[in-house]
């Protein structure tokens, strides 16, 4: 459907603006490839949302293809397709579902109960009737910390999730706020301070969203673990991961990409999943409004630098041409993942067996990849081998260079500080689970220390 | 720049900031890639070496090589002319250079880029070879215009140039051709690869003429004025990016036509030229079947031009 020449005249955008057909008839809906507007493009029988439900139709396509039945059933089925082809959740699973109060994950929460029904599973038949259904739990993120202008913002969404959560058909399900700085616990006074402190030391802006983000990732790792999920569920959707592809494009993060946009991230501790993946922000937005679902107007504020100029431009050329974001992330999907980008494998001969019937069904290839060595120590993305070359022209003595070493490039230029002295305050300031990283990298790294011998300055260098 | 020096200079009794490289004349500028200030020499200086470095660096040339220089008379390939001839001057490279330009044909339009390659075929004593559509294809875009009107002549001409370079250069028995194309320029494609879906072309990167290209570019000169360095780590992620072996790339083979590379029974610029001379403006006009459409399925359906006429768009098999 996406046409690169200005001058092609197969008029694919026209379809929607088409005028009815000169005789006053609508043409017989059965006969292939016309489209009646007002009529759903799948059953063509009932009318299309843009005609049912205007205001909330909006300027999607999807409001003038599909009347509402069938747009539930086709998000549906994405989601569903998602979740069993990935072998994304298991009964026995007891999840966590970050949620902002956005379109994207209230979906989740409310349909995900959809996915218990047990032919979904390859389980024997006598087992389906006694496994029980997974646990959902949901967390919000306080970030109030760290973004002091907006405080008043987020206590009152933080109120208004609970509240949903509240009312939400049982079983009931556990609400945990969490404050960002909570992942310097015990300490949180210290923490609260540290991560002001953090914010005022990184001076790039787009570095210090990014830095935010990793650390709303920290938290989220934290309280599923503290509290018994072995599960993540974020409600990323196909035009988030379409703005993200080309942020890590512009940062230069082209190696570690692909592993931050497959349905499963097994690289941290707690594995984290998006059943949403292959749906639209779009999409999700119409759902919540034909349902009258409430959700929560993220209170995140425009994003700024690098990120905010990103999210104008995918909307700008969403606009343009609506399936764009989907080409984008079809794109981005060719890229090789990483081997932790799968379900973890059970040790349970039966699940195997399930998992090479289900690659089989889904025809997917069988993973063949090494596990990446190591991780960058401040957003956990795979490193490429040769880490060093950022460090050329800095003024690092040893500890802080192999720090710098272990942290991808992206990382090294808008989060981490250029000198030592001011690497010490930095690290200070991070919470114990990343610098006991530094830590392990610093002592065990013997190898990077000589790679990287070269570029240190010596005492003698700087006369003291 | 100038009011700047110049309110420097009356601020600072010395004459303003120096050059941080040379410390010793006035800065003049700050460079956009590292945002050095730094003086009018030093600056020459450095895009000099970095250039020769990377020609260095990564065996480009080998001595005695006939060279061609793509010359459109624009700031990059005039930059290009100069650049090569010096430095094949300064480090001895034993190149044999030469400036080859393309006429498509169209009045007024490269009169004047032409005059500028001659100025530079003067300036920098390398000679001048003008290679014409109507040499190389018979066909000149004004003859081509005639025919096909101004709907799809951008399709005609963009596939005509890119193969103009090649096809003058081969005609002229030249060991290697080089082109003017700088880092935005391969950033923006980068980022158009992305955009449009284009896998197989993310790992050639392939320019091709595009109303598209506006957008990308847009955005690349918005994300300078943020991160200068961004456009580097746009085209350090394309060399980063692992492919997937499984992905359906093109095969690469000879057009049974003319023999140019073609991953098609016949090049796109074969295709066209048919249509042309048997006054079928439409044939190639459109998506043929599939962007990877490998050989083997096409000649199941080939035994002319019927499979390659103009497509809806819809048919793609995306």
């Amino acid at each position: 459907m996406a046409c690169n020449s200005a001058s092609c005249e197969s008029g694919c955008y026209k379809d929607d603006e088409r005028p009815v057909a000169a005789n006053g008839n609508a043409s017989n809906p059965r006969r292939g490839g016309v489209n009646v507007p007002g009529v759903c493009l799948k059953c063509k029988i009932n009318q299309t949302i843009a005609v049912t439900h205007p205001a909330v139709a909006g300027s999607a396509g999807e409001g003038g293809r599909f009347c509402a039945d069938c747009f539930r059933s086709n998000l549906l089925g994405k989601f569903r397709f998602a979740v069993t082809s990935n072998a994304m959740i298991s009964p026995s699973d007891n999840i966590l579902v970050a949620f902002s109060g956005g379109s994207a994950s209230r979906y989740f929460i409310l349909f995900s109960h959809v996915l218990v029904t047990q032919k979904n599973f390859d389980a024997s038949r006598e087992r389906e009737r006694v496994l029980p259904v997974f646990g959902v739990g949901v967390a919000y993120i306080d970030e109030t910390t760290m973004c002091a202008e907006a405080s008043s913002e987020f206590g009152e969404a933080a109120n208004e999730v609970e509240l949903i959560v509240s009312n939400l058909t049982p079983p009931t399900k556990q609400f945990l706020a969490i404050p960002t700085e909570s992942i310097y616990s015990p300490e949180l006074a210290v923490g609260r301070d540290s991560l002001k402190r953090l914010g005022d030391v990184v001076r790039d802006l787009t570095g210090k969203e990014d830095l935010n983000k990793h650390l709303r990732m920290l938290s989220l790792q934290k309280a599923a673990f503290d509290n018994g999920y072995n599960k993540i569920v974020l409600g990323t959707c196909t035009s988030r991961i379409a703005c993200h592809v080309l942020e890590a494009t512009v940062k230069g993060q082209g190696f570690s990409l692909a592993a931050d946009i497959q349905y499963v991230d097994a690289r941290w501790k707690v594995p984290v999943v998006l059943p949403l993946r292959d749906c639209l922000s779009e999409e999700l937005n119409m759902l919540c409004s034909l349902d009258s679902l409430k959700t929560v107007e993220a209170s995140q504020q425009p994003r700024a630098g690098i990120n905010g100029l990103i999210s104008s431009f995918v909307k700008l050329l969403q606009e343009e041409n609506p399936s764009r974001e989907s080409t984008i992330v079809r794109t981005a999907g060719k890229l090789t993942p990483f081997s932790f980008n799968k379900t973890p494998e059970v040790d349970d001969p039966n699940e195997r067996l399930a998992t090479k019937r289900r690659q089989k069904k889904y025809n997917l290839k069988p993973d063949k990849s090494q596990p990446p060595e190591s991780f960058c120590l401040v957003c956990s993305s795979p490193l490429k081998k040769s880490n060093t070359s950022g460090l050329n022209g800095l003024a690092l003595e040893e500890t802080s260079a192999v720090i710098y070493a272990a942290a991808c490039s992206s990382c090294q230029y808008q989060i981490l500080p250029k000198d030592t002295s001011s690497m010490e305050h930095f690290l200070s300031l991070l919470p114990q689970s990343i610098t006991t990283l530094a830590k392990d990298s610093s002592d065990s790294h013997m190898f990077l220390r000589e790679q990287i011998q070269d570029l240190l300055l010596s005492d003698s260098d700087d006369g003291t | 720049m100038a009011s700047e020096a110049a309110a420097e200079t009356a601020a600072k009794p010395r004459g303003g900031r120096l050059c941080t490289i040379c410390n010793t004349k006035r800065a003049a500028l700050k460079r956009p890639k590292t945002l050095e200030q730094i003086c009018k020499d030093c600056f020459y200086a450095v895009l000099e070496d970095e250039i020769h470095r990377v020609i260095v660096d990564n065996h480009i040339f080998k001595r005695g090589e006939r060279v061609a220089i793509g010359a459109s008379g624009g700031k990059d390939s005039t930059v290009l002319a100069y650049v090569m001839s010096e430095l094949n001057r300064r480090h001895d490279y034993g190149l044999d250079l030469f400036l080859l330009s393309v006429d498509e044909g169209i009045t007024g339009y490269r009169d004047d880029s032409l005059e500028t390659v001659k100025r530079n075929e003067i300036q920098y004593g390398i000679p001048l070879k003008v290679v014409s559509y109507k040499d190389l294809y018979g066909w000149t875009m004004d003859e081509i215009v005639k025919l096909i009107g101004l709907k799809n002549n951008c399709t005609f001409c963009g596939v005509f140039r890119r193969q103009a370079l090649d096809r003058g250069a081969s005609l002229l028995k030249v060991d290697k051709i080089v082109t003017g194309h700088n880092a935005d320029d391969i950033a923006e494609t980068v980022l158009l690869n992305i955009l449009r879906g284009d896998i197989a072309r993310l790992s050639r990167c392939i320019y091709s003429p595009n109303a598209y290209r506006g957008f990308a570019r847009e955005f690349i000169k918005d994300l300078e004025r943020i991160r200068p360095r961004a456009i580097l780590d746009i085209i350090k992620s394309g060399e980063d990016f692992r492919i997937a072996t499984h992905t359906k790339m093109p095969e690469q083979g000879n057009c049974e036509r003319c023999g140019y590379i073609s991953s098609q029974k016949w090049c796109k610029a074969c295709v066209l030229l048919d249509g042309l001379n048997r006054g079928l403006p439409k044939q190639g006009i459109g998506r043929t079947r599939g962007l990877d459409a490998e050989r083997n399925k096409d000649s199941r359906e080939t035994n002319g031009t019927q499979s390659l006429q103009s497509k809806q768009c819809g048919s793609l098999d995306f």
